[in-house]
């Protein structure tokens, strides 16, 4: 089933001048329970593409339905209610609150929903087991290390329950072992939540976790792949190949 | 180049900058407006007549300024160091493009001259603006002449102003330099980096604490109220325990608080509560010295606003109850009748003729026995009572006719008396509760061998002799009148009063009259000679002199009440806006996870009011006490009314403090909305 349709979006920064179109007429579909992934190198409007579907930013042409809904429409409060109740997100740099344990950064994705206080405690627990981060539950972020913020942003976007996962580049600051964990852990959500996941990175290895990984260059959709029935590691050589085609700055982060 | 680079530093982080200018601007306005107090016209037509307390106003304004300039100095540096963190990033990308650290002085130099001479000249313009407005205040507040209400600005006061804010911007900038050539370039690169450690404090110490704390609170107030029963030393002693147990009160909560929220799991997890608490409790807990002597300021300041104002009431209402007539000259005679030289015979043979000038006259003779010392009356009490320090003097006896005749001359309440009863008459609050106390106790007095009975179970305080400007009646003996005739033999007289009412309302008129009487008292019995010593009272100077000493209070308690709560104010809301620029990204955190922006703004509030409130509930709780103190020492200055003023307080506290309290939540919630 189709969850998140995106019709011809163009995105475009400066004046007439000196325009850039950081996004220029892009269309595509996601089902739900997919596990996309979309790289593209630095400044092809990948980060752009995401912002616009996360209603952070506001795309200049085009529509983004979510469940029919367009999102292109929302407007001031509408957007923040939006993204509380149907969106998840997992930053590069993890924004969590520095202040707050991890438990209390994962129950405030709760507690902003109104959910009631008995029912936030099963939830987190639940949560933080199947990330494995029960242990670091009453830590501070600075107490963690880069992997386990990571897996408490991600527990804290997949507790609402959200209909679709935007992932920012999320093993961008970490090491290779706690990334090769995270991106373990997104896809058992996927493959056992039935969560819906679309990840943004330039990261081939990331991306070979993806069942689906879409290129971007110069604000256009370059090609598109599918896993289907392939291993892992052949999805991932299959990667490098569309890589190579698309030019050499991607292969320098691989 | 630097100047260009200064003045867009400037324009950059005119945000920043608001709070500072703000308070500095206030502080100068102030600083002159108290300064310029003796060239306004108002305020010398007001008290005309008692320059000496001016020069004696002008004098403790002085030395208060040198205090209140340390106050606004230390304030400034606070301003200061909050703006130079915030910039801290800026100073880095300098120092790492090469510019020495002599070069980003000069660049800070160059911007604290800037705000420095904006600020003062902007803050000089409002002072001699709102100068002219408290003239009128005060000519209002006094009831005085405002024939000769001209505008004024006090060049003094301007030199003074920029002379006193001059050495403060010179600190500041001194300050400045010590602090940036301290910094390394690490330093300032990672500011801001580094992730807030919530520490938390033992919760059962902090229980601890917090029950010591109340209880030496608890043992301060108690023994406030018993103040007079102790050495004056003692008095100290209980405001270093009340400093000392509110920063144990602060200290504690400032570890207890978040617990005690964090134990009661459905506030919270209830909405962005966790968020709220979590970032009040970090500020709280990095300001407990600040909020400490932030509460003592604001204790200081509602003591000192509401005493002023409580001053400035009694002194314009017990004026009129306590100065009924117009002049009064007495003197003191002590000799038997056959020997005295009367204050008529003395006035007759100086060729002062007081009834030329009044309309009704009263001549009241008073006498003693004594035997009937004040030590007689006393002589079951203990030493601490304030009455054995009269020990010696007899005490005062007044015929009940010659009482009633100027009771009347009063407009007061006249006596009757039974043959053996007297009524004793006093209204100074501390000697009357003495006396109060000895006639509960007895009833009886022994008067040249006759036993008489209190009419009354205590003293009167309606009756009085002596005109004055407020309650200071020690006590006097109302006894029938054939007492005094049956013993005239044996009672010495005390002393002669001829009071007097010059028939007229009209205020002019009376000053007319004044002015006459005076200069032919002065021509014919003052300089005293013959040893024969006259006072001489009248309701033009009582008046007088109540104004200016009236005036004196009141503004004294201003300035400093006025300065503290802008101190007060200006630290809290740096304070609180520093942290919000800190918690931006936070901000917007929340608002990528889809928090509404009406819970922010919400949470924002609640933050900004708890966080101002904490310092002033405590000041309140101690102001609550603190005044009863300050009740019992107005009192015995004459003053009591202490509710009205208590209004005109608020109202004070409101429009600043509030007024700081807004415009940090309007610019907090500017700064975390700016960044998208």
């Amino acid at each position: 089933m189709e969850l998140l349709k995106i019709e011809h979006i163009e995105k475009y920064y400066g004046s007439r001048s000196s325009l850039t179109k950081a996004v220029d007429d892009i269309s595509f579909n996601v089902n739900n329970g997919e596990f996309v992934a979309i790289m593209g190198a630095s400044g092809s409007g990948k980060t752009t593409l995401l912002n616009c579907i996360s209603t952070i930013d506001k795309v200049t042409a085009g529509h983004i339905y979510l469940e029919d809904r367009d999102i292109t429409k929302l407007k001031g409060k509408q957007l923040n209610t939006f993204r509380r109740d149907n969106l998840g997100f997992i930053f590069q740099d993890f924004n969590l609150l520095d202040t707050l344990t991890a438990y209390e950064n994962i129950a405030l994705a709760l507690s902003i929903k109104k959910v009631p206080a008995k029912e936030i405690a099963s939830k987190v627990n639940a949560a933080a087991e199947k990330l494995g981060i029960t242990e670091v539950l009453n830590k501070y972020p600075y107490q963690m290390s880069g992997g386990q913020k990571q897996r408490v942003a991600s527990a804290r976007a997949i507790i609402t329950e959200p209909k679709l996962i935007l992932a920012d580049e999320p093993t961008g600051a970490l090491d290779s072992k706690s990334a090769k964990m995270l991106l373990t852990c997104l896809s058992v959500l996927n493959t056992e939540q039935d969560a819906t996941i679309m990840m943004v990175t330039h990261d081939s290895f990331s991306a070979s976790y993806a069942q689906r990984v879409i290129f971007i260059k110069d604000g256009k959709i370059f090609s598109e792949i599918n896993k289907g029935d392939q291993s892992r590691k052949e999805f991932f050589n299959k990667i490098i190949d569309v890589i190579t085609l698309l030019g050499g700055d991607v292969s320098d982060a691989v | 180049m630097l100047f260009k680079l200064s003045l867009s530093n400037i324009k950059k982080s005119l945000r920043d900058y608001a709070v500072y200018f703000f308070t500095i601007l206030i502080g100068v306005s102030v600083f002159y407006i108290f300064n310029s107090l003796d060239s306004q016209t108002a305020f010398i037509t007001a008290a005309s007549d008692s320059r000496s307390i001016i020069e004696l106003m002008i004098t403790i304004m002085n030395i208060l300024s040198v205090f209140v300039a340390v106050v606004l100095g230390l304030l400034l540096v606070y301003a200061n160091r909050f703006l130079m963190k915030r910039r801290s990033k800026e100073f880095a990308v300098y120092m790492m493009l090469g510019m020495s650290k002599g070069q980003i002085t000069s660049i800070l130099v160059v911007e604290t001259v800037i705000i420095g001479m904006t600020s003062l000249i902007t803050g000089l313009i409002c002072g001699i603006g709102l100068s002219q407005l408290t003239s009128a205040l005060v000519g209002n507040m006094f009831e005085a002449d405002m024939s000769k209400y001209s505008f004024t600005v006090s060049t003094s006061a301007i030199i003074k102003t920029i002379i006193y804010f001059g050495i403060m911007y010179l600190i500041v900038m001194i300050f400045n330099a010590l602090t940036l050539g301290k910094t390394k370039l690490i330093n300032l690169l990672q500011f801001g980096k580094r992730s807030e450690k919530t520490k938390m404090k033992n919760p059962v110490l902090c229980i601890i604490v917090f029950i010591i704390g109340v209880c030496g609170l608890a043992y301060a107030y108690h023994s406030i109220d018993r103040i007079f029963d102790h050495k004056l030393n003692f008095l100290a002693v209980l405001i270093a325990i009340g400093s000392i147990c509110t920063f144990l009160i602060f200290w504690s909560v400032s570890g207890m608080l978040l617990r005690l929220i964090m134990s009661m799991k459905k506030t919270y997890f209830a909405g962005l509560n966790s968020f709220t608490f979590r970032q009040l409790s970090s500020k709280i807990n990095t300001m407990v010295m600040s909020m400490t002597v932030i509460c003592l300021m604001l204790f200081v300041t509602i003591c000192m606003i509401s005493s002023a104002f409580s001053i400035r009431n009694s002194m314009n209402s017990t004026l009129n109850t306590n100065c009924p007539a117009d002049i009064q000259i007495a003197c003191d005679i002590d000799a038997k009748e056959e020997n005295a030289y009367h204050l008529t015979d003395y006035c007759e043979s100086k060729g002062f003729d007081i009834s030329k000038y009044t309309k009704e006259l009263c001549i009241l003779t008073t006498y003693h026995d004594i035997n009937f010392k004040t030590a007689t009356f006393a002589a079951n009490e203990d030493d601490s009572s304030m009455l054995k320090s009269l020990s010696d003097n007899p005490e005062e006896l007044v015929p009940l006719s010659k009482y009633n005749e100027l009771m009347r001359l009063y407009g007061k309440k006249e006596e009757t008396l039974e043959k053996d009863q007297f009524i004793l008459c006093c209204d100074y609050s501390q000697i009357k509760a003495s006396r109060d106390h000895i006639l509960s106790q007895n009833k009886k007095i022994d008067l040249f061998g006759s036993e008489l009975t209190s009419k009354y179970d205590m003293c009167d305080s309606e009756g009085f002799i002596i005109l004055s400007s407020q309650h200071i009646n020690f006590g006097f003996f109302v006894v029938p009148d054939e007492l005094i005739e049956k013993n005239i033999d044996k009672a010495y007289i005390s002393s002669e009063y001829i009071t007097g009412k010059y028939g007229t309302k009209n205020k002019n008129e009376c000053k007319k009259i004044h002015e006459k009487l005076r200069d032919d008292y002065n021509k014919n019995i003052y300089p005293y000679n013959d040893d024969f010593f006259v006072m001489y009272n009248s309701k033009v100077d009582i008046a007088n002199s109540t104004v200016g000493l009236a005036v004196l209070v009141t503004f004294i308690g201003l300035y400093v009440g006025l300065v503290f709560l802008i101190a007060c104010g200006a630290v809290l809301s740096l304070k609180e806006l520093s942290e919000s620029a800190d918690s931006i990204t936070r901000y917007d955190m929340l608002r990528k996870i889809g928090v509404e922006e009406k819970d922010i703004s919400r949470s924002l509030f609640a933050q900004t009011g708890l966080f101002f409130a904490l310092p002033m509930v405590l000041a309140v709780i101690h102001s609550i006490f603190g005044m009863r103190f300050s009740k019992m020492i107005l009192q015995s200055m004459g003053a009591d009314t202490m509710l009205s003023s208590a209004w005109m307080t608020s109202c004070i506290l409101l429009a600043i403090y509030g007024g700081y309290f807004i415009i940090t939540y309007l610019c907090s919630k500017n700064i975390i909305r700016s960044n998208k």
